[in-house]
């Protein structure tokens, strides 16, 4: 209940905050020494927030559905991919983990290069993919364009899994490893009873990040492959309108931003069941 | 063990695809009397492509025995770079970027020219003092970048000015805003396109849309800065192949009288673009149409064929303007077939026989009244 009533309080912050500086901001935004530093306060850069949401409650076209029917649709839509990218990420994390902690030999060789793998920029990346997966095919099912951006999606959230994940796992003291040498326990049954248990404090922050990775993924795929029915190609069809209807816009972001909060709501539930009356690491970093 | 990066993500995709990879034959073979045949697009779909949806809607390519099927472009596709990888059987491109793709080792050949015409515009305001390219000296110029803006570096180099001393230039976003906050004193437009879009926006001194007059539009086609834009572009190494010479003559023909169909039926082809599911407005598409109708008719010779003359401004203009890096489109004359009027002879016979009037001498184009938000 309290979290509740924190979000919503966030949101009343940021509506405040927004019509605020609104109020009292230059409509031509400050400029210091030939710099913009605060952004332009006019109707066309900032629509007022109730005009967003009654842009929400009008059709989209003449004649059609309403923008807020058409926004929640491609949310769904875009939801579907990113959980597709989350899952197939957070597997190859996993197993890349596990390799990287078994033998030390893969964690030298292939950890820099997983570093490096997120150093690759979106938009160079996201046609290559295209590009290759065209040619393959689920047996008789051919590749989809949606799978494409699951990819890039998976991409961008194996990572933070993977480094988390591997922190987690070496993270029992060498007494524990040493009791189940002692107890003749081999390198499985040390990942089942000790690793793995002792990594899922590491696990979820990494899981919440790749979450977060994942919608940005998905999000950006979509505006570089121009796969259609999410709410990346909303948001980059809307912005076209941008010079006669500016608060359309950002109803696209209001439903990315919206499925952010999803995913990221989401991700914690995962981590409920597994995660009572354990301790929490704050934060997982290299 | 140590794996390059591209190994990783190629384990990544696997993981994903979980099963082997099933080429897909280069030109299938015709089952059953239908070829599929696949068109990239350079954007979403618009009234920009009316004349291929027109084709597919009206069965003018299945008239041809041909299944064509439109694939939409997206920010990153490219879409003369997915034909030379084999992704697509023909693709839209503009000519002066298909050139340097084609210099960049793409294997590509215009086939069939249908914009004849440049409907790029350089938009100011009308109280800004800016009558020509000349008037550029000192002020901010929007441009788009990405080889999209080589029309008006010729123009202003024209007009005498160096593009990267004279004027400061700035990176232009999708939209009209900068224009309209007077954040830049000239903007790059597509006549079909942006330029609607700043009469589509409410002037929030007069609570009325813009219009026309409160504008100066700078036409590089008064200007001899203009360059070819949409044409048709084939596979340049299966041009070698008897069956996709007969298949490229079918789409070609199967798109001229597409186009035909919405010279002479703008509201109808505004309506299948519309049902393809685009968020552009009605009104906003419409315009869209008579625009790009204005592009292609009349055409003297026949929509689709290339003008010799046309060509050699486009590539004279790639391999002379240079832009504020001082690089240019080309560095040399296109090597090998560039371009051919084979097809689109054969094709507008064709078309010219089945009764289809393949120059339009007599278009004229209609008075479109834009709305709010162009809906």
């Amino acid at each position: 209940m309290r979290r509740v009533l924190s979000v919503l309080a966030a949101v009343v912050v940021f509506v405040a905050l927004w019509e605020g500086y609104k109020a009292v901001g230059d409509p031509d935004g400050t400029v210091l020494f030939g710099t913009r530093v605060l952004p332009r306060a006019d109707d066309l850069s900032m629509p007022h927030v109730w005009d967003m949401l009654r842009r929400l409650g009008r059709p989209e076209l003449t004649g059609g559905r309403p923008v807020w029917q058409v926004v929640l649709g491609a949310c769904l839509f875009t939801l579907g991919i990113t959980v597709a990218g989350f899952a197939a990420g957070a597997v190859v994390g996993l197993l890349l983990a596990v390799a990287m902690q078994r033998f030390r030999l893969v964690e030298r060789g292939l950890l820099p290069y997983v570093i490096l793998s997120q150093t690759v920029p979106l938009v160079a990346l996201a046609p290559l993919i295209a590009g290759w997966s065209g040619n393959l095919s689920f047996g008789p099912y051919p590749w989809q364009d949606w799978m494409t951006v699951a990819v890039i999606a998976a991409y961008l959230s194996f990572f933070p899994v993977a480094v988390g994940m591997l922190r987690g796992l070496q993270s029992p003291q060498a007494s524990g490893v040493e009791l189940m040498r002692s107890y003749a326990a081999g390198w499985w049954r040390t990942l089942i009873k000790l690793r793995l248990p002792a990594a899922l404090p590491y696990l979820f922050p990494a899981l919440r990040l790749a979450g977060a990775a994942a919608v940005v993924g998905a999000v950006v795929g979509e505006i570089s492959t121009g796969t259609r029915g999410g709410i990346g190609r909303l948001v980059i069809e809307y912005s076209r309108e941008a010079t006669s209807d500016p608060a359309k816009v950002y109803t696209a972001m209001l439903g990315a931003a919206l499925l952010g909060l999803v995913v990221a709501a989401l991700v914690s539930l995962l981590e409920l069941p597994l995660m009572r009356h354990r301790r929490r690491v704050p934060v997982v970093t290299m | 063990m140590r794996r390059p990066l591209l190994a990783t993500l190629a384990a990544a995709v696997l993981t994903l695809a979980a099963c082997g990879t099933a080429d897909t034959p280069a030109t299938p073979a015709a089952s059953g009397g239908v070829t599929p045949i696949k068109l990239q697009l350079q954007w979403f779909y618009q009234a920009q492509f009316a004349g291929y949806i027109a084709a597919v809607d009206r069965g003018f390519y299945s008239e041809q025995g041909l299944d064509v099927q439109l694939l939409e472009g997206g920010v990153d596709i490219v879409p003369q770079t997915v034909l030379a990888q084999g992704k697509a059987d023909y693709a839209v491109a503009w000519v002066p970027k298909a050139l340097a793709s084609r210099e960049q080792g793409a294997k590509i050949t215009d086939v069939g020219q249908i914009f004849a015409r440049s409907g790029t515009y350089q938009v100011a305001w009308k109280n800004s003092g800016i009558a020509g390219p000349a008037d550029f000296k000192g002020k901010k110029v929007g441009n788009w970048g990405f080889g999209n803006e080589f029309e008006l570096f010729a123009g202003m180099t024209k007009a005498g000015l160096d593009p990267g001393r004279d004027v400061t230039l700035v990176q232009q976003q999708f939209d009209m805003q900068a224009l309209l906050k007077k954040e830049i004193d000239a903007a790059q437009a597509m006549s079909y396109n942006e330029y609607a879009q700043l009469l589509e926006a409410k002037n929030p001194a007069t609570g009325k849309l813009y219009t026309a007059d409160d504008f100066t539009v700078i036409d590089w086609k008064t200007n001899g800065s203009a360059m070819l834009q949409d044409a048709v572009w084939a596979n340049t190494e299966k041009l070698g192949d008897p069956a996709y010479q007969q298949q490229t003559v079918k789409f070609l023909a199967g798109t001229i009288k597409g186009w035909a169909y919405c010279r002479d039926n703008p509201e109808q082809c505004r309506d299948m673009v519309v049902a393809k599911g685009s968020k552009l407005g009605k009104s906003h598409q419409l315009w869209q149409m008579n625009e790009v109708n204005k592009l292609i008719w009349p055409s003297k010779a026949g929509i689709g064929l290339i003008d010799e003359a046309d060509w050699k401004q486009t590539v004279d203009l790639s391999m002379t303007t240079k832009n504020q890096t001082g690089d240019t489109v080309l560095t040399k004359q296109p090597e090998g077939v560039a371009y051919t009027n084979d097809y689109v002879r054969k094709a507008l016979d064709q078309a010219k026989a089945a009764g289809v009037d393949v120059t339009g001498a007599g278009f004229k184009p209609s008075t479109v009244t834009l709305s709010e938000g162009g809906a």
